[in-house]
């Protein structure tokens, strides 16, 4: 199943409630304020390492590009898309699950 | 050498959830995903009505929202229990309809089955992820 | 727009439906049937009742499939049938009976 999380981690709880929920195997994309949530050194590192076990994380290159996020400062085990790869999620995986 | 088309829609019947996850009054999402579910009843489609995150206050008893001079809709949700007896007694038609909680949602906020309006299957959040992941279409937040 | 019932002024909107539920009495349920055609006997009387009791639990005016379901597992099948509260509310029962009962449209009707 396909999660899109949109919301800093710092601000909401999209990102925890959909840890906990999702199963291994799920795919989880970050984008907007969501790409917080996968840079290193954060207080959701810990959570964002423990999901990338079970599950693809990917986050939105734009949306980092947008918020002045280096790519060194991305988290290892973090795939990084465009709207092409965004788009073929969606197609592999059918409709997401926006965990508004 | 027409041949009749036939649009066979009888017994299509896919999983939709309802996944309510904000508090009643502060936004307008708990009142149009309740009238949501409502209006879809008519459909007859397997449906899940669930709560997590804060969208379990949304069943808590003992709402009054006289001061507020806002409708208190906690009552309408005896019409989803109503839907769900109706699908369990009606034997013509092949229908689920299941109310869950997440329980690690409502034990963060100190709430226990006895404090809601609702008959509730309480999932643990593997499960009730597992059950997100086996419907068709969810709809909320 | 109003309804004149025992000297008081009822709003109603444009529909018909009172504005403020709490001011519906009886007498001016039977000016609203007056409005829609319907001379109210023990039947009309019977489902309007149950609206309200309905409503009074709910909070919501049902949807005709849920009336008629509603109504069957209370007053039984020949009751709780399109034919027979069509007959009593030519207009659609839900519709014309929760304007009687001073009840709001309900929902997901047209």
């Amino acid at each position: 199943m396909l999660n899109l999380v949109n919301k800093s981690p710092f601000e909401r709880l999209a990102m925890e409630s959909c840890l906990r929920v999702a199963p291994k195997g799920s795919a989880i994309v970050f984008l907007e304020d969501g790409v917080y949530a996968v840079t290193k050194g954060t207080a959701a590192a810990a959570k964002i390492q423990a999901a990338a076990e079970g599950s693809a994380i990917y986050v939105l290159g734009p949306d980092l590009d947008a918020r002045g996020v280096d790519r060194e400062r991305v988290m290892d085990g973090v795939t990084e898309i465009d709207y092409g790869g965004f788009v073929d999620l969606v197609v592999e995986h059918g409709t997401p699950q926006s965990w508004l | 050498m027409s041949e009749e088309v036939v649009f066979d829609t009888e017994g299509v019947r896919k999983n939709f959830m309802f996944l309510n996850r904000k508090a009643p009054y502060g936004t307008i999402y708990a009142l149009e995903i309740l009238e949501m579910i409502l209006i879809s009843a008519a459909f007859e489609q397997n449906t899940t009505v669930a709560f997590m995150d804060d969208g379990v206050y949304q069943i808590k008893k003992g709402q009054n929202t006289k001061a507020l001079g806002m409708k208190n809709f906690s009552p309408m949700y005896g019409v989803v229990e109503m839907e769900k007896e109706d699908a369990e007694e009606d034997e013509d038609v092949e229908m689920v309809w299941r109310i869950v909680v997440e329980q690690e949602s409502m034990e963060a906020r100190g709430l226990s089955p006895e404090d809601l309006v609702l008959d509730v299957e309480v999932l643990p959040a593997a499960e009730f992820g597992a059950l997100m992941a086996q419907q068709d279409v969810i709809l909320g937040g | 727009m109003a309804y004149e019932v025992e000297g008081k002024t009822i709003e109603h909107d444009e529909e018909g439906y009172i504005t403020n539920i709490s001011e519906w009495t009886e007498p001016l349920a039977g000016i609203i049937a007056k409005d829609e055609g319907i001379d109210m006997t023990d039947e009309h009387w019977e489902v309007v009742n149950f609206l309200r009791d309905y409503y009074n639990e709910y909070q919501i005016a049902p949807a005709v499939r849920v009336l008629v379901k509603a109504i069957k597992k209370k007053f039984g099948a020949e009751k709780g049938n399109n034919k027979y509260l069509y007959e009593l509310f030519p207009y659609g029962p839900a519709k014309q009976a929760c304007k009687i009962a001073g009840l709001p449209k309900p929902t997901g009707c047209v």
